[in-house]
């Protein structure tokens, strides 16, 4: 069974958003759950979490950025092309429920997995209070779209090319801190949960803001995977000195809780091989490039 | 008359249990092909005559699917391979796979009469020759087997409508729910398969390596399964993209449970996070599902280091080291708190395991593994000896005090057995669980505490062995039969 693209939409250099026909998936899933993928036959496994879905019309979205050889054989597929196998929605889904004023921070491509959290959220009348980051505005993604959903909604940019000119856990110190110091209003004590989804020193530093003021903090990993069902235990972490497998036990996580000096490691376990494959993908795209070139001059 | 046949006896045991031939040692441990060659056509005929034709043939009492060996065996020493064949058949929806992965010795060999004096004859092997030589004709879909295929479901048809219009589903690939869905095919129901992964097998295509059970011979073994009509759905997760509950409201009229044991062990020590230590579970799927040995022709990474240690006796064990050896180890160290007599592996897998240069380190417990930043350097363990016997019959191993010691390696996989996998026990209502987390099912036919509900292989039983998962998937369905067509729970 194959999986079609039914629309590809590129939202920034290197991060493409797949809305995928996957009706039974696109039925169950909830926020906060992923899928595996494999794209092709000769491809590896990996996990991305479903960024929006529609029952009606049995779609899932997933949004990835170039970063592997897989990821980049991703992006090179178009609109109509399929991928292989799309299994899921796999792991536990976000808690959502009406806790009141909630932060939602996304670091670069993992505002798309904040995305639809932070909607349900919105839905069931919390007080939505974003912020967003990426190395530079063209790299920032699904701005609009999270600006829609939020009550109060801050951009930051590594480079200060637009919003905040720093990191999203400083502005979110910022905003914690400052809120000490204003008189209208204490944020700090206001605030009833904080969800932060990213590269993982950046859940860890937002971790370590939050975690003085003991706002309880989720945080969605993102370890290596190979089946996502809990058979092999590639993706286990420690959270609170226990063993857990992120595929089932999670993807979210108590931030405050998560070792993830070990995610970090672990996510490095194949470092080499990653690069071989990549360097030698690219290889092969650009002896098929220059062959076409040359069938054209030919 | 008599004198005659009692020499006639007596020569047949003379003849010796025929060998296996096999790729050498040196050679093999430098690829991922099959080890055992299979018996040539000579070699089958020879062996097969070794067999006295018992009037009360105590092979089939060994057998957990009761296969007609004494008639096979008869056919094969006939040259009636294809007869033969269909003999197994009437009773083993999985030959091939049998007699290589089948612990012959434990069963139907155990029981053979020749073994008192001499060996036993090779009735895995000879099982295994039959229906290779089937699948090299390469005619599963081609004219004999389809023809008989067709043959079943028009049989299927006159034999009973009211089977016909009722569905049936198999959660899970493996040789439980094939065998399951193959035997309620040919009853007329109309049966869908639902496998997690993105291959069939469960764990003939995870777990079990290629030297050992090529997969071309499960590919074919599968397609004569859909060839009686049964139809397979890949990358269903059931429990998440679609629920027991959902099944039983959308028109199944049952559902039969064959997930396996799908929930890697490990041994709770520290240093278990390292980078570089693997699940059994892991590093066989990394090599065996995703093909990691391949890479980089195939995506999947998978550690290729120069020394590296197995923990655990069993076949996931051996299957683990010869790996590991076939990856490229210098040095792959088999760990075993017990002694070799206690080892839960097929002897075959030992002797194997031995010849190709496993060092098998015996009575020997790890206690840590020992890391440098995040990476495996050794392993630290200590000393065992063997006390009195506990539950399971086998001496209890007792740890040596001072007997600390370490050994350099690089990489550690942890084959210390699989339990049950909750992911699907646990969003299935009324299931009734025993203490470990497997699905209490009647031993006799798979019914669970759920109506319409029946499981089998080793999500009921905890780990055991491929023949044992395909007589309860058969049993099941006899069960399943029953139920459906009289409603009675």
């Amino acid at each position: 069974m194959l999986y079609k693209i039914v629309r590809k939409t590129k939202l920034a250099e290197g991060i493409d958003r797949f809305e995928i026909k996957a009706p039974l998936i696109a039925k169950k899933a909830k926020a906060g759950q992923f899928v595996v993928i494999r794209v092709n036959e000769y491809g590896e496994r990996i996990p991305l979490t479903i960024a929006d879905y529609d029952s009606n019309k049995g779609i899932i979205s997933l949004v990835a950025m170039s970063i592997g050889k897989t990821t980049y054989m991703l992006s090179n597929l178009k609109q109509g092309d399929s991928i292989r196998d799309v299994v899921g929605p796999l792991g536990k889904q976000s808690d959502i429920k009406r806790f009141g004023k909630v932060i939602c921070v996304g670091g670069g491509a993992g505002i798309a997995p904040v995305m639809p959290i932070a909607k349900a959220l919105k839905n069931t009348r919390n007080y939505i209070i974003s912020i967003i980051g990426a190395k530079n505005e063209d790299s920032l993604i699904l701005a609009d779209e999270m600006k829609e959903i939020s009550d109060e909604f801050y951009i930051c940019t590594d480079d200060g090319s637009i919003g905040f000119h720093g990191f999203v856990s400083e502005m979110l110190n910022e905003l914690l801190e400052g809120s000490e110091k204003s008189s209208n209003s204490n944020l700090r004590r206001d605030i009833d949960r904080v969800i932060a989804i990213g590269p993982a020193p950046m859940m860890s530093a937002v971790c370590n803001v939050t975690k003085p003021y003991s706002i309880k903090t989720i945080v969605s990993l993102n370890s290596i995977m190979v089946d996502g069902t809990g058979m092999c235990g590639t993706c286990r972490v420690e959270v609170g000195g226990e063993t857990k497998f992120v595929c089932v036990d999670g993807p979210e996580f108590n931030g405050h809780k998560v070792n993830f000096d070990l995610l970090m490691l672990r996510q490095k376990m194949y470092l080499n091989e990653e690069k071989k494959a990549l360097d030698l993908y690219e290889e092969k795209c650009r002896c098929k490039a220059f062959e076409q070139k040359k069938r054209k001059t030919c | 008359m008599v004198s005659e046949k009692s020499n006639k006896k007596t020569k047949k045991v003379k003849i010796p249990r025929t060998s296996m031939p096999e790729q050498s040692p040196e050679e093999r441990i430098k690829n991922f092909k099959e080890v055992a060659l299979g018996y040539t056509e000579e070699d089958a005929v020879k062996e097969s005559k070794r067999c006295l034709q018992c009037k009360n043939p105590r092979c089939i009492e060994g057998c957990p699917v009761d296969i007609d060996i004494k008639s096979f065996i008869n056919l094969i020493s006939k040259k009636e391979f294809a007869k033969a064949l269909d003999k197994i058949r009437e009773k083993s929806s999985l030959p091939a796979i049998c007699g290589r992965v089948c612990p012959q010795e434990d069963q139907c060999e155990k029981k053979c009469i020749l073994a008192v004096k001499d060996k036993p004859v090779a009735i895995g092997r000879l099982e295994r020759f039959v229906a290779d030589r089937k699948l090299s004709e390469n005619s599963i879909t081609g004219n004999e087997s389809n023809g008989s295929s067709e043959n079943n479901k028009s049989k299927s048809k006159e034999l009973d409508c009211k089977t016909s219009n009722k569905k049936i589903a198999i959660i899970g690939s493996g040789p439980a729910g094939l065998t399951c869905a193959g035997e309620l095919a040919k009853m007329g129901y109309k049966v869908t398969i639902f496998e997690a992964l993105h291959k069939t097998g469960g764990v003939l295509v995870y777990g079990i390596p290629e030297f050992r059970l090529p997969k071309k011979i499960l590919e074919k073994e599968v397609k004569f399964v859909e060839s009686l009509g049964v139809e397979i759905k890949l990358n269903m997760v059931i429990g998440k993209v679609l629920t027991i509950d959902d099944m039983l409201n959308n028109g199944y009229s049952s559902v039969f449970i064959g997930t396996g044991a799908g929930l890697p062990y490990f041994m709770n020590i520290p240093g278990e996070n390292l980078n570089g230590v693997y699940s059994a579970n892991e590093y066989l799927t990394r090599s065996n599902l995703m093909k990691a040995y391949l890479f980089p022709e195939y995506d999947t990474p998978i550690a290729r280091v120069r020394n590296i240690a197995v923990v655990g006796g069993g076949n996931v064990a051996m299957d683990s080291a010869r790996t590991a050896k076939r990856l490229g180890a210098k040095n792959v160290y088999l760990i075993y708190r017990r002694s070799e007599v206690e080892m839960p592996a097929r002897n075959e897998e030992i002797e194997h395991a031995k010849q190709e240069g496993i060092e098998f380190i015996l009575l020997t417990n790890p206690v840590e593994i020992v890391g440098s930043e995040g990476w495996v350097k050794k392993i630290k363990c200590v000393k065992m000896k063997l006390g009195e016997p506990d539950e399971s019959g086998r001496r209890r191993p007792m740890p040596i005090d001072g007997s600390e010691h370490e050994i350099n390696v690089e990489a550690v996989v942890m084959a210390i057995g699989q339990g049950p996998n909750p992911l699907l026990t646990s969003t299935t209502s009324d299931l009734k669980l025993t203490r470990r987390g497997n699905i209490e099912a009647d031993t006799q036919t798979g019914k669970t505490s759920k109506k319409g509900v029946f499981a089998g292989g080793d999500i009921a039983t905890g780990t055991a062995t491929v023949i044992l998962a395909m007589g309860a998937g058969k049993n099941a369905a006899g069960a399943i039969d029953k139920y459906v067509k009289t409603g009675i729970w």
